[in-house]
């Protein structure tokens, strides 16, 4: 049965959810990282327009009222220096053009601020140049005068600059989602570690065991555990009373139809008159008929119950199937069928040794499984055998290993020399209460098969079931081989 | 022979008593396992027939306390249990054979030989008559000239026939102890395997004779 999954992967959405955070912050840091990098290439500009139009401004020699300036080589060269700037500079006194750019704009235009340089970013001259303006106060002859400088340089080199700082952006904003991920699958995966854990240790038991889970688990995870620890003990405990329960039903049938079977029995040996007798084997038959078929309703439950818990052992399956054939022998010898083991065997027993000729050891099978629910298996084809086949009748049981689809089995097969199961569908004989043609006059419940399909697929095997060539029926229980 | 039956069911025991009595046996009920060593304490048994559920505990306890103090009596188990989880158990504490209820008497019987059979070892299984021998665990008649193996229920009826030579069993007791009731088998049945067994034990000492209206015989010159 597979486990529907719900939102899919615990460890990927803790994940996902690490890396969408760690990708938007990776792209704010890029942000924040160009803006920074913007201001401060910004403000460097600034400075250094600012120094320039200074030294301009310091170099103004005010003499009998006329304005003097000697543009000094250093005021343009610190511009110069920066990279392949173009330069552009205006002196104006009190609005009146002196030198220079006419056309460029002052940025302390509409201001009254007399010392501090004032700035603006503008297109000039089909390009964008930033503009810094200082002004300084001077006595002329007309009086107290405003002398304005105005240095404007061309944005190409900072775009550079911002551009390569734009790209150590990047890249640092790629690397910071880079060790983000790794981060992220380190914490992901040890925030799901004991959940991780606690699968193992309840994966890694038995079938049976149903202990609760002692491992200490993270605070979040105790009510889970302890709802799992107390949804195993009411599975012990009704694992436990079904047992009980199909044992108590057994010996609830079985008690009172043993009573009547018996006392009829006894009516049928005492009495003399022919028409008791053959009503009371009627009432026989009938008996047995409704004892068999809670037997195997009941040994089909228990064998149900015990393929939920299916615990691997290996089993000698020639000494099972000699047991087993022994077993039925007195069933055998009561209808004169002639029951035969064939099949070499590696078997103690002497008496068992006649039942299956010489064996040899280096010919044994062994299987993985429950003896039991094999041992039911084949209890109930030999019984088959035994109900359907007529008295006199032969039924032999062998036991062979074979390749089949590149694995080797062992096959028990059984066959009898009676009518076979006649034109019904083979496929559908092993399903429940389903009967084979021919069988009208017969006591059985249709279960036998159903046990033995059931347990030999449990063990990984197959059913086989065949009309012999010479009539008859023959069944096999394939079992892959443990060794 | 002479039986032990412990069973707590009264009216089931009653009736497996009565039962077996009409094939001559000789039965001991206890109905707990405290009654049933008093018995096997103080009287020998050919056989002990073993429930399982008893209300001083369980069966498999008398059996395994049984084995230990080296009671070498015979133990068929009864159990109306699931045969699937009692069986393995049953085996390995020393049970010769089980059955579960409601028990076929022609089949316990037929266990109960061969039970005797397995336990007997090779000189009890070998039966002589006259100038006739015959092996009962391979179910062979060894004449003068020549060896026969007997199938099942050929068997089953010389055996019942030689145990007691001399002895007359009619039609009807025979069938009983021949057929299962999953037969639907008249008395004259039992024809067929007299004549097959009177073929087989031509040129011998032994033959089988008809009482008219009474049954048959084995008898030996």
């Amino acid at each position: 049965m597979r486990t529907p999954v719900a939102h899919g992967s615990l460890r990927r959405r803790l994940l996902m959810s690490l890396l969408a955070s760690a990708a938007l912050l990776a792209v704010v840091v890029y942000f924040v990282v160009q803006s920074v990098a913007r201001q401060v290439a910004q403000d460097s500009q600034d400075n250094v327009l600012t120094a320039s139009a200074l030294s301009i401004l310091d170099s103004a020699r005010l003499s009998n009222g006329e304005i003097s300036i000697d543009l000094p080589y250093s005021a343009l060269s610190m511009l110069d220096s920066l990279s392949d700037e173009r330069v552009f500079y205006a002196i104006r006194l009190e609005r009146v053009f002196l030198s220079g750019y006419a056309d460029l704009p002052s940025a302390a235009a509409g201001r009254d601020a007399p010392n501090t340089p004032a700035y603006l970013s503008t297109p000039f001259l089909g390009e964008e140049v930033r503009l810094a303006t200082v002004r300084r106060r001077v006595s002329t002859d007309q009086g107290q005068r405003f002398l304005e400088v105005s240095v404007a340089q061309t944005l190409s080199g900072q775009k550079q600059a911002l551009a390569r700082i734009s790209r150590s952006a990047m890249a640092i904003g790629a690397g910071f989602f880079l060790l983000s991920v790794i981060l992220a699958g380190i914490i992901a995966r040890s925030a799901i570690r004991p959940l991780d854990r606690l699968t193992a240790s309840v994966s890694r038991r038995g079938p049976k065991d149903l202990r609760p889970v002692a491992a200490p688990v993270p605070s979040e995870m105790v009510p889970l555990v302890s709802s799992l620890n107390s949804f195993m003990r009411r599975l012990k405990q009704s694992l436990l009373r079904s047992e009980d329960f199909i044992a108590e039903a057994a010996h609830r049938v079985r008690t009172p139809l043993a009573v009547v079977r018996t006392k009829a029995e006894v009516v049928e040996r005492t009495s003399t008159d022919p028409e008791t007798r053959k009503a009371v084997r009627d009432m026989i038959r009938a008996i047995d008929d409704s004892s068999r078929t809670a037997g195997q309703l009941l040994d089909h439950a228990m064998v149900t119950f015990r393929l939920d818990q299916l615990t691997g052992e290996e089993i000698n399956l020639h000494r099972l199937v000699a047991d087993t054939v022994e077993r039925m022998r007195p069933t055998t010898e009561l209808k004169d069928i002639t029951l035969t083991a064939t099949g070499k065997t590696a078997l103690g027993k002497a008496a068992l040794d006649t039942a299956f000729g010489n064996a040899t050891d280096t010919d044994a099978a062994f299987i993985m499984g429950d003896p039991i629910l094999v041992q039911n298996a084949l209890h109930n084809l030999l019984d088959n055998a035994v109900k359907y086949a007529p008295a006199g009748a032969d039924v032999d049981v062998t036991l062979k290993r074979m390749s089949l689809d590149n694995g080797q089995y062992a096959r028990v097969s059984v066959s009898d020399t009676g009518p076979g199961f006649g034109d019904a569908d083979l496929g559908l004989l092993p399903k429940r209460f389903a009967r084979g043609a021919n069988t009208q006059a017969i006591v059985g419940s249709g279960l036998g098969l159903t046990i033995a399909k059931e347990v030999v697929e449990a063990h990984g095997g197959r059913l086989q079931i065949a009309n012999s060539q010479g009539g008859g029926a023959c069944v096999s229980l394939l079992f892959p081989l443990s060794c | 022979m002479r039986f032990l039956l412990v069973e707590d069911n009264t009216e089931l025991a009653a009736a497996v008593v009565e039962r077996l009595m009409l094939d001559g046996h000789v039965v001991d009920h206890a109905p707990d396992i405290q009654t049933a060593s008093d018995f096997t304490a103080t009287t020998s048994y050919d056989l002990i027939l073993l429930d399982i559920m008893l209300p001083d505990g369980d069966g498999r306890t008398f059996l395994s306390r049984h084995r230990q103090q080296t009671g070498s009596t015979p133990v068929i188990v009864l159990t109306a249990r699931s045969e699937v989880t009692d069986r393995v158990t049953l085996l390995d504490l020393g049970a010769d054979d089980y059955m579960v209820k409601p028990v076929d008497f022609s089949e316990l019987e037929a266990r109960c030989r061969a039970v005797m059979r397995r336990r007997g070892g090779v000189a009890q299984n070998l039966l002589r008559l006259g100038d006739l021998r015959f092996d009962s665990l391979s179910g062979t008649l060894k004449l003068p000239d020549q060896d026969i193996q007997l199938r099942p229920r050929e068997l089953r009826l010389f055996e019942v026939l030689a145990q007691t030579p001399g002895h007359v069993f009619s039609k009807s007791t025979l069938v009983e102890r021949l057929f299962s009731y999953d037969e639907d088998v008249t008395d004259n049945a039992i024809e067929v395997y007299i004549a097959r067994l009177r073929r087989h034990l031509e040129g011998s000492s032994v033959r089988i004779t008809t009482l008219r209206g009474l049954g048959y015989k084995l008898e030996v010159t």
